[in-house]
């Protein structure tokens, strides 16, 4: 029980974006799902500042943090640039009818 | 005062995801969209590698390896994204969605390790000294980082061909007890009193990999873009835990968000072929008996030359282009276009009839037409093209088949029976352009093609087309 109330700040969120998630893209037409999905995926590359944290947290002699932490930033800016960029590309088609 | 820059950079981070994600999901506005919630996440980043400040008030260090990591990340991403080709676009997504996976699954092994180095001389199990609530979030956000990892690079193997489809029976039974492993394993790493307690945490990874693979491995190579969508909306949560891991809001928002976003869109998805959940992630299971019942219906096609199929184009009143899979991979949109140009010049009226589910991914086709500036308003969507088939005097398929396979109305053991198809038949003629009888990305064969009003034309469609093109102009 005493985690709930610990936590309530961050439980509230959740239950928010939840309502939130789902209600932003309610009426998204199915022309643009596949970019939705794409953009989608590229904000849950946000992860990515968990990754600069424990990397920067690292100290020096801790090599497992150090390559592991290291790891986890190449892989958090991939999902966050190649993300946004192929996403950009995807919509790039869009713009052209007019 | 540093701090309080960061917490306004996380708000205009989490700000912008939002606004991003409405954004996106309007024709109009979805690029601007996407460019804000970029430059959102640029913000919350740069705050936190210069903001960002322990509990004992440290600043981050090693600045060169996070410098370095950020470096090579954005150039191969970038690369990968610019390099890629349209048709490849959802296999890219799934494997940029696999490394935000496998990054959550990585903060938390580290995250483990440093409570693991913490109490290890002086603990009897990890239940004693670490809160139950901290451990979940670790382990949580390891077994979905993990499994979404897994799953998005067997969806990106399956989307390229590199992988088959593999089921066996009573898959989802041993899935099943591999998922009960995993929360097994994850349980006894907290209670037990051993001291080997890290190599059960990476036992846990391990099968939560397993299950991954497991997962996605029976599905249909045609239904990737669904399972695609739910292991996005996984990675979505397991960078929830992060945030919760470290009490970070911008991560929280970020990863919730796109968790219950992308919940909603697999859903979408699926209604927009017509069918659940439930039976894309287990209906794989039933493919083994539908196989031999589609064989027996073999029978014989006739083939029609191009010169024929040049004058009952060039002679028909109206004309529907369907447009799937074998159009984008001969890179035939142009073309395409360049044909239906000179079909108006002669007066024949030319309208594109899109299922939202031809191609590899929803909205595949609209993408594709619209980069060959073809009309938005040729494009119709499948209810209304299926009224303008009854006037229709000749239907071109280009490369597309499960989308106009008749079996997904007529048999019930097809694993695609229910599913919304565009009713070519109704049409006087319908002429199919395909490389050769072999069936569509589904494996299932087509009766469409054996019908007396089917005529065959064979060929690369690109080169198809284009022989076409020169002799409407001859005729």
């Amino acid at each position: 029980m005493q985690l709930i109330t610990d936590n309530q700040q961050m439980i509230y969120i959740v239950v928010l974006m939840i309502f939130l998630g789902i209600e932003v893209i309610g009426r998204v037409p199915s022309v643009l799902h596949t970019p939705l999905m794409s953009g989608a995926n590229a904000i849950h590359g946000v992860v990515i500042i968990g990754a600069i944290i424990v990397m920067g947290k690292a100290s020096d002699d801790n090599y497992l943090a150090l390559v592991l932490g290291f790891l986890s930033v190449v892989l958090g800016t991939l999902n966050v640039v190649g993300g946004f960029v192929v996403t950009d590309r995807m919509l790039e088609m869009f713009k052209k009818k007019k | 005062m540093q701090l309080h820059i960061l917490t306004i950079c996380y708000i205009i981070g989490s700000v912008t995801f939002i606004l991003g994600l409405k954004m996106l999901s309007n024709p109009l506005t979805a690029r601007k969209g996407n460019l804000i919630a970029a430059g959102g996440m640029t913000i919350a980043i740069l705050g936190t590698i210069f903001l960002y400040e322990t509990e004992d008030g440290q600043g981050l260090h090693n600045y060169l390896w996070i410098f370095s990591g950020l470096i090579i990340g954005a150039v191969i991403g970038t690369l990968a994204a610019k390099k890629v080709k349209m048709t490849a676009m959802p296999e890219m997504v799934s494997l940029f969605n696999g490394m935000g996976g496998a990054c959550a699954a990585l903060i938390s092994a580290v995250e483990f390790d440093h409570v693991y180095r913490e109490y290890r001389l002086d603990m009897n199990s990890f239940a004693d000294v670490v809160p139950f609530g901290h451990y979940f979030t670790i382990s949580a956000g390891a077994i979905i980082g993990s499994v979404s990892f897994a799953g998005s690079v067997i969806a990106w193997g399956k989307l390229n061909g590199r992988i088959k489809d593999f089921s066996f029976n009573g898959q989802h039974i041993v899935n099943l007890i591999i998922l009960g492993f995993v929360f097994g394993v994850a349980g006894f790493t907290y209670w037990t009193s051993s001291s080997v307690t890290n190599i059960w945490f990476l036992i846990t990874l391990l099968s939560a990999f397993v299950y991954g693979v497991m997962f996605v491995l029976p599905i249909g190579g045609a239904d990737m873009p669904v399972v695609i969508s739910l292991l996005n909306s996984f990675t979505g949560v397991a960078a929830a835990f992060g945030g919760f891991l470290y009490n970070n809001k911008v991560m929280l928002t970020g990863g919730i968000l796109v968790g219950a976003a992308g919940t909603l869109l697999t859903m979408l998805m699926c209604k927009a072929m017509n069918r659940s959940l439930q039976n894309v992630l287990i209906g794989s299971f039933g493919a083994k008996n539908a196989k031999s019942a589609a064989a027996t219906t073999q029978g014989s096609y006739k083939e029609i030359s191009l010169n024929d199929t040049a004058t009952c184009l060039a002679y028909a009143n109206k004309v529907m282009i369907v447009p799937g899979y074998g159009l984008a991979v001969a890179q035939a949109q142009h073309i395409c276009h360049e044909l239906e140009k000179n079909l108006e010049e002669k007066g024949v009226q030319v309208f594109y009839a899109i299922h939202p589910v031809a191609g590899r991914m929803p909205g595949h086709m609209n993408v594709l037409l619209a980069e060959a500036d073809v009309s938005y308003d040729k494009l119709l969507e499948m209810e209304h093209a299926n009224e303008e088939f009854k006037t229709a005097d000749v239907v071109l398929i280009l490369g597309a088949n499960d989308v106009v396979n008749p079996a997904a109305k007529s048999d019930p053991s097809s694993p695609i029976y229910g599913m919304p198809i565009l009713e070519v038949e109704q049409a006087k003629m319908v002429v199919v352009n395909k490389r050769s009888m072999k069936p569509g990305y589904a494996g299932i064969e087509n009766d469409l093609f054996f019908r007396p009003k089917t005529s065959m034309l064979f060929g690369d469609a690109k080169k198809v087309l284009q022989q076409l093109v020169n002799e409407i102009k001859n005729v």
